[in-house]
């Protein structure tokens, strides 16, 4: 996993070397100070060696300012580095999913995917940050400073050695013990914040049932939890502090008697390097949390880690053929024995050995309950998904031949789910066609009946989109999809149940326009209303994954029991008193 | 539906600049008022803490110079030097030490109380406020927005409160007893001093404005970067459809790009504050040194080495607070500003309700009179008491619903419903026709007092709806909603929403009586499914079903169904209808609907266009009217 995400560094190599470098420098610039210092004190102060202050004091400034060099650098390099690093993984990120297949978005939702795309980035950016100025920062610290005393004193800098073991397994024992609580703590608040959303999205049925107090309690219940969850975490957290200063405190004390003693008695040390001595006990114990602390937030970023290389490895199950044919001749579709599953699995299939013939510019309503898959079975068509086994072509060929944009442009689709997004109504429309002139963007909306009401938006076509299309309705959003699907000028246009939210006269208006204006496009219409595809040429009748009929209204009606049914079922309502 | 919506469309994102609090002041002072409220004696006791634990650590800096200057320089040279007086100096030092270590100690674990007992009162108070505002407020407020008060801003508020005062209070009591420790130690060394952190606070502020101001500039690049992907992430199966993959990543990159600048200056200003800082204060710990050994060779103003020991270590002490404090200022702005939207949510006016006419459960008298109940009898009256002569009237619940001329809108200066007439005998069925946005959902939201009309009255039985209180006219009225929203829980937990005390055959009845049995035992798990996020491993039609069952065990009098069945296909719709007609029976019901087919048989029709009723009747007098209704009959089963 560090190797796959290591690669992403890219034009970023220097500076996540030079990071470590002017971090080691800074460092161990730092570390030779009290070093310095001692001795101005020992050959400096105590034998009033004047000279030997001012050239040492000025060694010393020249070492702080090279420091202060090597500290600021250490920070520019870091924050390219990290920051390059990340805006290489979102770029990987991104370039990836634009060439995943419908398949590989259903593998991720959507949600996960803008997570994966922000949080995560972050925190892996950050943690790479950490990583290479922290996290070389600290164990050089501790080791040069350790390195230090032991040169000045052997016997004294054994008490740093227990010290540091002793610190170690506290704050091990600290980290081992709350880790498992802060999961926990985790998924608490995810409780809450789902607890949150479903109350802010579901507010009308809280409010309509009157539940505002039962909700109330069900809050309160888990944020005690995560009180309680918090609090045990923390008292096992709070104890580094103060384990911290009862170590460098006892160092203090523990230096200052014996090296009394070896400055008075055997005279092996000097008052300078005493003072020395205290500066190193904080610089290795501070390193030593550090670490530690550096340490747990790495870990944390593991996840996020392993959630970037998840889209990262995730290869798209679509591919272009190697010698693509350019062009799509008419709109024939054909399906032969088709069968798909979204799982691979030949026992899951949702089509099941679909065979049909569809001619150029024919209107073909495809109609059928809930879980039938009409849309699974359009959506091959266009190659969105590819077919488990059997064929499917379109203007006589298999789709798997054609390159992939050329097929997607010629075989026009309005998705059921379908989105607009911020910009202006043109800008959204131009999205079927990029050179669409504003002439022919009004004769699209024409056809889709959308013009009526674009032209009473008060600044008209160029009315801008909140993202999501939250400022138009949904039968207006609709209308829009269609107009933008028809600037493409397809051969086929695929409309899976895409007016749903138009009213029926809208609704038989946009089709009558189909059949006047472009009756060589061939049409399918995926519908719930039975009256939106009865005058098709043909309708397809599904069940569960299966052709159950194919053919005119009429012969629908005579030999069909589906189709029959749902068409009782829709017209009793509407002829029971008649 | 849509025109709520409609009304949500700008401020989704928060608006830029708001990361910093219009009255940080005032903001402060209530945040501080509010933990002071309840912790009181924590918060003395963390104060004392706090001063004991930094001046153990003042103290022990100024041990130094009787270390140097009375235990050992004295005995350089000597033969026999005893050692007990400093045991003892140890010994003393030893317990001011670790009465420092305990207050420590101390303190952190009572901020721990007063943090989370904060934040558990902050987070419980801002949900129950949030469950007695309006309706309008959430359709005119982002979800996102409200969402990030329980998130983002409760977390910068924890950090605030753990952290940052604290240490603030920690800092300045050690710079400031540090201070007053080096005058008294050595006036020249301590103006030296004043020079450098002169000279640091400079730096800090410099370097301190670059990095706010890019961070700034990084948080917008950000949020424009993570609505892009949002929006494109949303929309990659259009993205997809349309090839437009490489428009997509050609915006994409220069956004990126656009976020890498301005990230890598913010991270830049904030990476080298530290170590400017610490090297600064190197700079300045050399600076004494070679200042004070002059001073202490010449033996000016009677410094010693010991006292040159101790203002050294005392510089270090100096120099960390000061960084710290500038790291801690930024983290208490962000949090303010948090504080400051979290307070906004709890200024929110509730929703106001002068009702006094409240629904209870009575028994019927022989001689008719009705009696008031603790039980469920099946049998409802309003319990109406009278202000004049202190009396209560009881009144049977019937279900007869009349608008009067009434106006509304969502905004005074946008009037969506014009004139409202309409009157529901108990029983009845009333269904709503209409283009999407004539109003019919709107005038459904009136009912149940979601929204507050601007002209007109409704009378429930009778009553003013203003005079009986929400939650018993809410809960007098079942309601199921085009957009099903299920609870994470089980399914038994989903149904007995509706009526919490249901026993499980009640639960079981209901089910049936939508329908909704024979799918539920299907499942697994059965009625102990466990459903999560809105119940989507189940198909809309059984959502939906869920909802009729949840309302059907309230068994509410009236009911408002709005386009209960409009993404289910026929033949499902068929079962959910069934399921609708056994839960309409003997009630009044209040229909929206797009398919004509479904409300044939309602006893009223009410086609509404552009917030005002211009056709009603039932469907044969209106099929006769030929007007309308007719055409969207007709024009839905006959094609062109």
């Amino acid at each position: 996993m560090i190797k796959k995400l290591a690669a992403y560094i890219g034009e970023f190599k220097k500076d996540t070397v030079l990071s470590p470098v002017s971090v080691t420098l800074e460092v161990i610039l730092e570390v030779l100070l009290p070093v310095l210092m001692a001795s101005v004190i020992d050959n400096g102060v105590e034998a009033g060696n004047m000279g030997y202050v001012i050239k040492m004091g000025t060694v010393m400034l020249v070492v702080a300012m090279l420091s202060l060099l090597a500290g600021t650098m250490s920070g520019v390099f870091a924050a390219r580095a990290s920051m390059g690093f990340g805006r290489n993984l979102r770029k990987a990120m991104y370039d990836n999913i634009q060439d995943f297949a419908f398949r590989n978005i259903d593998h991720f939702s959507t949600a996960g995917l803008v997570t994966r795309m922000t949080t995560d980035v972050t925190n892996v950016q950050n943690a790479f940050q950490m990583l290479i100025r922290m996290f070389v920062r600290a164990p050089i610290m501790m080791i040069s400073a350790l390195f230090m005393c032991v040169s000045i004193s052997p016997r004294l800098s054994m008490i740093f050695l227990a010290a540091l073991v002793f610190l170690g397994c506290v704050v091990g024992f600290i980290v081992t013990r709350a880790f498992p609580v802060f999961n926990e703590m985790f998924k608490g608040y995810d409780r809450l914040n789902a607890s949150v959303q479903e109350n802010l999205t579901g507010i009308r049925v809280v409010k309509a049932y009157v539940r505002e107090d039962y909700e109330n309690k069900k809050f309160c219940d888990a944020t005690k939890n995560l009180k309680d969850l918090n609090v045990h975490a923390e008292k096992l957290v709070v104890m580094n502090q103060p384990v911290m200063q009862f170590t460098v405190y006892s160092c203090i004390l523990l230096i200052s008697w014996l090296g009394a003693k070896l400055i008075v008695l055997d005279g092996t040390m000097t008052t300078g390097q005493l003072m020395s001595l205290f500066t190193y006990t904080t610089q290795i114990l501070m390193s030593l949390m550090m670490i530690s602390m550096v340490f747990v937030m790495v870990t944390m970023a593991r996840s996020s880690a392993e959630r970037i290389v998840e889209v990262l490895n995730e290869k798209s199950s679509l591919r272009n053929p190697d010698s693509p044919v350019y062009e799509v001749k008419d709109g024939a579709v054909q399906f032969d024995h088709v069968s798909f599953s979204y799982s691979d699995d030949e026992d899951k299939c949702v089509l099941q050995d679909v065979n049909f013939d569809i001619r150029p510019g024919e209107t073909i309503g495809i109609i059928g309950g809930t879980g039938s898959s009409k849309s699974t079975l359009v959506q091959l068509i266009p190659r969105l998904y590819d077919v488990l086994g059997g064929t499917v072509r379109v203007g006589g060929r298999d789709v798997r031949e054609y390159d992939i944009e050329t097929l997607r442009n010629e075989v026009s689709m309005v998705l059921q789910k379908n989105v607009l997004f911020s910009g202006t109504i043109l800008e959204n429309l131009r999205w079927g066609n990029k050179e669409a002139t504003e002439e022919e963007c009004r004769h699209a909306c024409k056809l889709a009946q959308a013009h009526e009401f674009i032209e009473k938006m008060p600044e008209g076509y160029h009315t801008y989109i909140e993202q999501g299309g939250t400022n138009v309705s949904g039968g207006q959003k609709q209308r829009l999809c269609i107009a933008r699907a028809l600037l493409k000028k397809p051969k086929i246009l695929i409309l899976d149940d895409s007016t749903s939210a138009v009213d029926t006269k809208t609704d038989s208006l946009i089709r009558k326009a189909f059949a006047e204006e472009i009756p060589d496009t061939t049409k399918l219409i995926i519908t719930q209303r039975i009256s939106s595809v009865q005058d098709s040429d043909r309708i397809l009748v599904l069940d569960q994954g299966q052709i159950a009929g194919f053919g005119t209204h009429e012969e629908l009606m005579q030999n069909n029991e589906i189709y029959r049914d749902i068409y009782e079922l829709q017209q009793k309502g509407a002829g029971k008193d008649e | 539906m849509s025109n709520i919506r409609g009304m949500k469309g700008p401020g989704s994102r928060r608006m830029q600049g708001g990361s910093r609090s219009r009255t940080p002041g005032k903001t402060l002072k209530r945040l501080l008022a509010y933990i002071w409220k309840d912790y009181k004696f924590h918060c003395i006791a963390v104060v004392i803490s706090i001063v004991i634990s930094s001046l153990t650590g003042v103290i022990g800096n100024l041990f130094l110079r009787n270390l140097i200057d009375d235990y050992i320089l004295p005995f350089l040279g000597e033969a026999n030097p005893s050692f007990a007086p400093l045991l003892q100096a140890l010994l003393t030092m030893a317990c001011i030490y670790y009465i420092g270590t305990a207050s420590t100690f101390i303190y952190a674990r009572i901020m721990i109380s007063i943090t989370q007992g904060v934040l558990k009162e902050i987070r419980d108070e801002m949900f129950t406020h949030m469950e007695k505002l309006p309706v309008k407020y959430f359709d005119t407020h982002a979800h996102g927005d409200i969402m990030s008060c329980y998130t983002n801003d409760t977390d910068t508020l924890r950090q605030m409160i753990s952290q940052s005062i604290p240490q603030i209070l920690s800092s300045s009591i050690t710079v400031v007893s540090t201070f007053i420790s080096m005058l008294v130690l050595s006036v020249p060394l301590t103006l030296l001093i004043i020079l450098m952190v002169a000279v640091m606070l400079n730096a800090v502020r410099f370097i301190g404005g670059r990095s706010g101001m890019y961070f700034v500039r990084q948080q917008k690049s950000l949020g424009a970067l993570n609505g892009y992907i949002e929006e494109m992430m949303e929309g990659q199966k259009v993205v997809k459809v349309f090839c437009h993959e490489e428009e997509s990543k050609e915006k994409f990159y220069k956004l990126n790009d656009e976020l890498f600048d301005s990230a890598k200056n913010a991270n830049t200003f904030a990476n080298i504050l530290m170590p400017v800082m610490a090297n600064l204060g190197n700079i300045n710990y050399v600076l004494t040194l070679a200042v004070g050994s002059i001073l202490a060779i010449y033996g000016v103003g009677g410094l010693t080495l010991g006292v040159l020991a101790s203002f050294l270590q005392l510089t270090r002490s100096f120099n960390m607070p000061i960084t710290q404090v500038s790291q801690q200022f930024n983290s208490i702005i962000m949090a303010l500003a948090g504080a400051e939207r979290i307070f906004d949510l709890l200024d929110e006016p509730e929703e106001v309700d002068h009702g006094y006419v409240t629904l209870v459960n009575v028994t019927e008298e022989p001689d008719g009179t009705l009696k008031e109940s603790e039980k469920r009898t099946g049998i409802w009256a309003w319990k109406h008491p009278h202000q004049a002569d202190g009396t209560i009237t009881y009144q049977r619940l019937e279900g007869d619903v009349v608008l009067d001329g009434v106006d509304f809108g969502y905004s005074d200066d946008k009037i969506v419903l014009h004139d409202i007439k309409m009157y529901a005998n108990p029983g009845q069925k009333i269904a709503f026709v209409g283009a999407t946005g004539a109003g019919k959902t709107t005038i459904t939201n009136l009912i149940n007092r979601f929204y507050d009309i601007q002209d007109g009255k409704i009378r429930y039985d009778g009553i003013n709806i203003n005079k009986i209180k929400k939650p018993d006219l809410r809960r007098s009225l079942g309601i199921v909603l085009q957009d099903t929203h299920l609870f994470s829980g089980t399914i038994a937990d989903n149904i007995r929403y509706g009526k919490l005390n249901a026993t499980d055959e009640e639960v079981i009845a209901a089910a049936k009586l939508a329908n909704a049995h024979y799918f539920i035992t299907k499942l697994p798990k059965g009625y102990d499914t466990m459903l999560k996020g809105d119940g989507t491993s189940l198909s809309q039609g059984e959502r939906q079903l869920l909802a009729i069952a949840r309302a059907a065990i309230a068994d509410p009098p009236v009911l408002i169904l709005d386009e209960a069945t409009s993404s289910i296909d026929t033949r499902t719709e068929t079962i959910v209808q069934n399921g609708m007609d056994r839960l309409m029976k003997g009630r009044t019901v209040f229909v929206i609907a797009h398919r004509l087919s479904t409300i044939k048989n309602s006893d009223v029709i009410m086609v509404l266009e552009q917030g005002r009723i211009i056709e009603r009747g039932n469907h044969d007098s209106l099929l006769e009217e030929r007007g309308k209704y007719y055409q969207l009959y007709t024009g839905a089963f006959e094609l062109s």
